[in-house]
């Protein structure tokens, strides 16, 4: 969208000020913000990106943080490509984004191209760049989440929605050191990067490579002050004899359900900080935080802030925000927003004794360690298996990654083939090929039959 | 049933079908360093749920996580008592 000299985060970051003495710190990179905002990483100059739509794959953090700050206002739209989703997408949201530019730091997903025009490898050296910044773009930010069918869905941000929850003032930004266990693609890290960016602070952040003892360490060395992760980050971290490299006053957990285990676990570890944790969602944008050490939510928190609107309708959670996406790309997606402009979250709460506490998804939707898995996905796979007649997959509670997928499998009635230790593995062997690591069931339960509902839909119900 | 002997073999067996390489299983190995990830220590607890009965991890919400191998063991064989 074209927009009379809209904030950009070139211009927000240059704002925010404390340009030399606050760095980003990657794996095997450092550079100030100043160095980030006047030079580039990118092999060409920052101009050539005016109008286009990037789609920024680069494996590495560090590198794609820096291509971000030229990109926001000179670029049409920049698609955030996780380096955990698999490269087999690449063609498919390249396609769906209309993506004219390829940005990558790795040379196998360079001369593979994925159908697109023009590829622009992202280097380690910062040079200046002789872009004109003026005439800038209002970008469309897009973040990948999961969907049903096992192709992303594209949401549409800009950095105005993004940003809104981020910027805040900061009256101690220079002793600041902000880190995540979370890759800045993903909702949850973005946020942090951009807190970072807009509020003058320094960032550390990790890599999808790095080893957990390595971060751990990388950030104690430079004295990270406050840190963000999902409860499995965290389990992941206390299950570390590095967490003590860090001493943060300050800890948030978001992206899954925070239970009172991990809330004790962190606070036992890190006596000295303030710990919160954060309902957000990339199509509802931050919600709120809890602050008073306990799982769940009390109600009054819906209301505390007129500024985000949030409503419990039929169990499930609403959000109507500046903060929500504007829409998914595709237009056989789901609708985003109702009619009013509420997003349904989709996660399911319950009121008990006062206090709300989150149940799960009302899709069966399970979260494996802050990575959503969609029962159907899994049940398509299992179901073209020769000897199943149909299945059903649900999730079992799990202490380290919060859930874990199970599946019950209906055998045809004509199967006379081996056991059925043979046959299980057999399904599980199928699913492995075919299906990410965390959505391959950890049991397959043979039984009798499944439980259809009068609607014709499988009943689902957790293990 | 042997505890350990137990955990031994569900650490090789996840360690197989993730297609992780398996540190020797030392009691002062780092967990984190044993090549397996957060993924197959969940489906560890998960089986050894199913074999032993007891998970440590859920039952006391105020215990600390076990960090080495040998902790990871004592903390199943307090559990069974």
């Amino acid at each position: 969208m074209q927009k009379a000299n809209p904030i950009t985060l070139w211009s927000s970051i240059i704002a925010s000020g404390n340009l030399s003495k606050r760095v980003l710190v990657g794996v095997d990179a450092k550079a100030t913000w100043g160095e980030l905002v006047y030079g580039t990483l990118l092999d060409c100059p920052t101009d050539q990106f005016r109008g286009k739509c990037v789609l920024l794959a680069t494996t590495d953090q560090f590198r794609a943080s820096a291509a971000l700050i030229q990109l926001d206002g000179m670029a049409r739209r920049v698609v955030l490509f996780p380096p955990d989703v698999s490269l087999d997408h690449l063609a498919y949201v390249a396609k769906t984004a209309e993506a004219d530019v390829l940005i990558t730091d790795n040379a196998g997903t360079a001369s593979a191209r994925h159908g697109i025009g023009r590829v622009v490898m992202c280097g380690r050296s910062a040079v200046a760049p002789d872009a004109d910044r003026e005439e800038q773009l209002e970008t469309e930010w897009i973040l990948l989440t999961s969907g049903t069918t096992g192709q992303p869905k594209l949401a549409v941000h800009t950095l105005g929605s993004l940003a809104d929850s981020a910027w805040e003032t900061n009256p101690n930004a220079a002793a600041t050191v902000w880190s995540t266990f979370y890759d800045m693609r993903r909702y949850g890290g973005l946020h942090i990067f951009l807190h970072a960016a807009l509020t003058g602070t320094s960032l550390v952040v990790s890599s999808a490579l790095e080893p957990v003892a390595d971060f751990l360490a990388r950030a104690g060395a430079h004295g990270v002050t406050h840190i963000s992760g999902t409860p499995s980050h965290w389990r992941r971290a206390l299950m570390s004899p590095w967490a003590d490299r860090i001493a943060p006053g300050y800890i948030r957990m978001s992206g899954e359900i925070v239970d009172q285990a991990i809330l004790n676990r962190v606070k036992a570890q890190f006596p000295q900080a303030k710990i919160e944790h954060t309902f957000a969602s990339t199509e509802a944008g931050v919600g709120f935080n809890v602050s008073d050490g306990l799982m769940g939510f009390p109600p009054e928190i819906l209301t505390r802030n007129p500024k985000i609107e949030m409503q419990i309708e039929d169990g499930t959670l609403k959000i109507r925000s500046t903060r929500t996406a504007t829409r998914y790309l595709v237009a056989e997606s789901p609708v985003l927003k109702d009619a009013d402009g509420f997003v349904d979250t989709g996660d399911t709460v319950e009121l008990r004794n006062g206090r709300y506490y989150f149940t799960g998804r009302r899709d069966g939707t399970i979260n494996v360690g802050g990575f959503k898995v969609h029962p159907e996905e899994v049940e398509a796979v299992i179901n073209r298996h020769p000897q199943v007649a149909m299945s059903l997959v649900k999730a079992k509670k799990s202490p380290i990654t919060g859930s874990l997928v199970v599946a019950d499998v209906v055998l045809n009635a004509a199967y006379t083939g081996s056991g059925p230790e043979a046959l299980r593995d057999g399904i599980l062997q199928f699913c492995s090929a075919e299906l990410d690591a965390h959505k391959v069931p950890v049991t397959i339960n043979i039984v009798p039959m499944l439980t259809i509902a009068e609607s014709g839909k499988l009943v689902r119900r957790d293990a | 049933m042997d505890v350990k002997a137990e955990i031994i073999a569900q650490f090789k067996q996840v360690a197989q079908e993730q297609d992780k390489r398996l540190a020797p299983l030392t009691d002062e190995l780092a967990l984190l360093n044993s090549g397996l990830d957060s993924l197959c220590f969940a489906i560890v607890v998960a089986r050894l749920e199913n074999s032993l009965g007891v998970d440590p991890f859920s039952d006391d919400e105020d215990a600390r996580f076990p960090v080495t191998f040998g902790d990871f063991v004592r903390f199943y064989e307090n559990a069974k008592g």
